[in-house]
């Protein structure tokens, strides 16, 4: 018990270690902030103070307006570059500066989606997000700082936009986005950006926008791909129309678990701001009616054709069921069976099927070897995991081929004890989080090996109860 | 018939992580054509090694399955009933959620 005494220990001087550290670079951030405000002449001060004072969009052009076609000089300077284009322009700039976006996720979609349209100048920019900022996000969600780990998502984002472009109104919506709240933010705003990680959100915002007569920018990244379209503009299709059914579970991948190239959502999150820029701007023409595909290993880009309004869609069909009293009400996570969320579930329904007696905490495991029990610790996980890290002696069989190399685990177990003694080597398993682990071990029970034990918790536990220094990914 | 098929958004994962098959499906010897749904059940049986419920569902591709059929959503030329012609490229894509 001393050893987890001390270790836990360690933990908490490391947990102090980061709260300071964060604290120290929030410091540092506020006096760069402030060293800024000095170098800033004096009277760009005063102006951008009062443009910042500006509760809506109208009144930050009308308060400034100094030319004949409503733009202020210091709009004039910041996007001349915009203006310069012949195809954009004054006017696309006026109704960029008269719109208000709303971006649902502050994460690698939402990332870039913010900082463009924060930096090009949108009336008003909303961000919806009720997570935090976490230090495995950074690779990706490129618009938060090391100094916001820990710290909501919105917050950050919405500080990172200000800093960019201090005359548009930012709104923060540190929440979730719910049935019960979606009518009220989306109505708020003219154009919705969907950058979320998860399958009911996709059909929760769709279905609000039809209701609210919203055009929808939808991106989504994983792995090494992206997909993009836009939905109900124009008379084009919204997302039942192209899936009306939900996929099995089994088929819904996510970004925690599968993995994501931080620049693949980059280049998604960038195409959805432009196809933004376009709806609120009104030049070009958009991916409404068409899907914008991208394979980043291949390089390749395919924009397909896809199915127009479908006139049976429960949502936006001629006899459309949906009504506002009914989307409050309506189960987006029962219908598609998956939850709202990115995060981790644990797996429940199997601790029902793997008896108490198959299992072993991480803490009883670590006890098992201290006492030098003969075993053999059998990481179940996919070979690329067992490569970042695992724990020293383990042998890595994947779940997926476990069957076919069942034979392997036997002589295994017979190498662990000497061939004189007689005895037989105990058998554990262990995953990343106990999940692939149970489903092992009911496997190994079935097959000859009705001893096998699963750890609980896997190897997220062992780092959290036994060694701290063991890395979590 | 020579076809291209391509797997996307996950599904190359059913068949062996390969995306791109340069396939040569033989033709229904009664008709002398070549119907998605014929081509369906052929992908199933030559080129699916796991999990086909990933795939299919009944006869058809399973929910969030998009089909194009050179660069053109199958919905919009009959679906199951589209006739197939030579050289055609065909996409089978997995529509992701994660960002």
């Amino acid at each position: 018990m001393d050893s987890n005494g001390m270790s836990s220990g360690y933990a908490d001087i490391i947990r102090e270690i980061e709260k300071l550290k964060v604290e120290k670079e929030e410091i540092e951030n506020r006096i760069s902030k402030l060293e800024a405000q000095l170098d800033r002449k004096p009277d760009e001060t005063a102006h951008l103070e009062a443009s910042q004072c500006c509760s809506n969009v109208q009144t930050v052009l009308d308060g400034h307006r100094s030319s004949s076609n409503g733009l202020t000089p210091e709009m004039i300077y910041r996007y001349s570059r915009h203006l310069l284009l012949p195809d954009f322009g004054v006017e696309a700039q006026l109704n960029l500066a008269r719109s208000s976006i709303l971006v649902i996720g502050a994460g690698g979609l939402g990332s870039p989606v913010a900082l463009y349209l924060a930096s090009c100048g949108v009336g008003c920019l909303g961000i919806v997000d009720d997570d935090v900022v976490e230090l495995n996000n950074l690779h990706r969600q490129v618009i938060h700082a090391e100094a916001y780990v820990g710290k909501a998502k919105v917050k950050s984002a919405v500080a990172a936009c200000r800093a960019i472009n201090s005359l548009i109104k930012l709104v923060e919506h540190n929440e979730s986005l719910r049935a019960s709240n979606a009518l009220d933010i989306i109505s708020k705003y003219d154009i919705v950006v969907d950058a979320t990680d998860n399958l009911p959100s996709r059909y929760m915002i769709s279905d609000c926008c039809v209701l609210l007569d919203k055009p929808l920018i939808s991106g989504a990244a994983l792995g090494l791909e992206g997909q993009l379209t836009v939905y109900h503009h124009k008379g084009g299709p919204c997302y039942r129309c192209l899936f009306p059914t939900p996929p099995p579970t089994a088929a819904c991948q996510r970004c925690s678990d599968s993995g994501v190239l931080g620049v693949v959502p980059g280049v998604i999150g960038c195409l959805q701001a432009l196809e933004a820029i376009k709806v609120a701007s009104g030049i070009g023409e958009t991916l409404s009616g068409r899907m914008l595909i991208f394979d980043a290993l291949s390089s390749r880009i395919r924009i397909v054709k896809i199915r127009g309004r479908s006139l049976q869609c429960v949502a936006c069909g001629e006899n459309a069921e949906l009504t506002q009293q009914k989307f409050r009400s309506f189960d987006y996570e029962c219908f598609t069976q998956s939850p709202m969320s990115d995060r981790v579930i644990s797996l429940s329904i199997f601790s029902t099927l793997v008896y108490e007696s198959a299992r072993i905490s991480a803490r009883l495991y670590k006890d098992k070897i201290n006492e030098h029990e003969e075993h053999v610790l059998l990481d179940v996980r996919p070979a690329h995991h067992f490569r970042i890290t695992a724990i020293p002696g383990s042998i890595n069989l994947p779940l997926s081929v476990l069957v076919e190399n069942i034979s392997s685990i036997d002589s295994a177990l017979k190498a662990a004890v000497p061939e004189a003694s007689g005895e037989a080597a105990s058998l554990y398993v262990v995953c990343r989080r106990g999940n692939d682990s149970q489903r092992a071990v009911e496997c190994l029970r079935k097959n000859g090996f009705p001893l096998a034990k699963d750890i609980i918790g896997g190897l997220e536990a062992w780092s959290r109860d036994v060694d701290p220094s063991f890395p979590i990914y | 018939m020579h076809l291209t098929l391509e797997f996307g958004g996950g599904l190359d994962l059913l068949c062996q992580s390969v995306k791109i098959h340069e396939v040569d499906v033989p033709l229904m010897s009664e008709t002398g054509k070549m119907k998605m749904r014929d081509l369906l059940a052929w992908v199933r049986t030559n080129l699916i090694k796991e999990r086909p419920e990933m795939f299919m569902k009944g006869d058809s591709v399973r929910p969030g399955v998009l089909v194009l059929v050179n660069d053109c959503d199958w919905e919009l030329s009959g679906g199951l009933d589209m006739e197939l012609e030579e050289k055609d490229a065909v996409v089978f894509i997995s529509t992701l959620h994660g960002g």
